[in-house]
């Protein structure tokens, strides 16, 4: 697959899977049980990707300037710090650890 | 065509919709820098806002992207992690009232954002012009932030020496966050994050991802943790 084509692939898929949530008929995905699934789906596939993300490069496990730049994210999240700014911050705490401290 | 005066609680939803719009489409320039970083160029990332637009499948495609998962990986990640959308569809059309190639559109801006607002108002009228406020307005801010972030980030240059790397960390666990309220989303949260780290070194990159998401199956199946306090909280 090129890149185009997991772009459109999954574009399809996404996009598809919101007309069904509109135009399926309701009671599949209705009931406790399926939604209680699905919001944990997202919430598993989110902190994983949050591991993943700041833990692994490749497919070796590595600390740098990734963990403190997210523990600094999760602290202003708890203090109710808008999304863009937390980014940013996170950002800016990893640049600078790698240009001025020479971490990883 | 001709309407009636807006209602005080319709002026509320729009005005709640115009300011979760610019909110949202202010991160479209991360997601924009993002993508670039990860190795895609500035029309795929474009491409990416306009056809799929959901931030969270697609902060993830080009997550695994960049991580360098395979691409059936990519794929499949974007996709799960797009099921919740079709929620939000059963939740919002039994009052959305449209008919004809109009859902469709109405599918097309049914994310995260757009529910919720909608969901927020009480009143029919308020609900509906919630949706298409905040619908319409993300989808236009999204996609010009997009290009806008694609565009910097293709000037740039090395992404880790920006932080970028760690900022696409901060994106999901910003995506993560208002989905913990229970101790039921806690654990599997952090269970998930745990059987996905140590299976890094084990399997394909991308691939401990997926097999984590076995946690939010087994949790939801037999609904261990079983979460009372999720309504009383509410």
């Amino acid at each position: 697959m090129t890149t185009w084509h997991v772009i459109l692939l999954a574009s399809i898929l996404v996009a598809g899977t919101k007309v069904l949530g509109h135009l399926a008929p309701a009671e599949r995905l209705e009931g406790p049980r399926p939604r209680r699934i699905l919001e944990l789906v997202t919430v598993s596939l989110l902190a994983a990707l949050v591991a993943v993300q700041t833990l692994a490069t490749g497919t070796a496990l590595v600390l740098d300037a990734r963990v403190p730049a997210v523990a600094l994210a999760i602290v202003l999240y708890r203090l109710r710090v808008p999304f863009l700014v937390v980014v940013l911050a996170a950002a800016a705490t990893a640049a600078l650890l790698r240009r001025l401290a020479g971490w990883p | 065509m001709t309407r009636p005066p807006r209602s005080v609680d319709e002026r509320r939803a729009i005005r709640q919709g115009i300011s979760v719009a610019i909110a949202t489409a202010a991160y479209g320039i991360s997601f924009g820098a993002l993508s670039v970083a990860s190795g895609l160029d500035v029309w795929q990332t474009c491409a990416l806002s306009l056809l799929m637009f959901s931030g969270g499948s697609q902060f993830a495609l080009v997550g695994v992207i960049a991580g360098g998962g395979a691409p059936a990986t990519a794929v499949a990640s974007a996709a799960i992690l797009g099921v919740r959308n079709a929620l939000y569809g059963l939740s919002v059309r039994p009052w959305l009232g449209v008919r004809g190639p109009m859902r469709i559109l109405a599918a097309h801006l049914t994310i995260d954002e757009s529910t919720a607002v909608s969901l927020a108002q009480t009143d029919l009228g308020a609900r509906r012009v919630g949706f298409w406020v905040t619908g319409v307005g993300i989808y236009l801010g999204w996609n010009l932030t997009t290009l806008a972030g694609a565009l910097v980030g293709d000037v740039l240059g090395d992404a880790r020496m920006w932080g970028l790397d760690a900022a696409a960390a901060a994106a999901f666990v910003g995506l993560l966050w208002p989905r913990l309220r229970s101790r039921q989303a806690v654990a599997v949260g952090v269970a998930s994050a745990v059987v996905a780290a140590a299976l890094v070194p084990a399997l394909p990159a991308g691939i401990p991802v997926l097999v984590a998401v076995v946690v939010a199956l087994v949790v939801g199946w037999t609904d261990w943790l079983g979460a009372r306090p999720t309504k009383a909280a509410a």
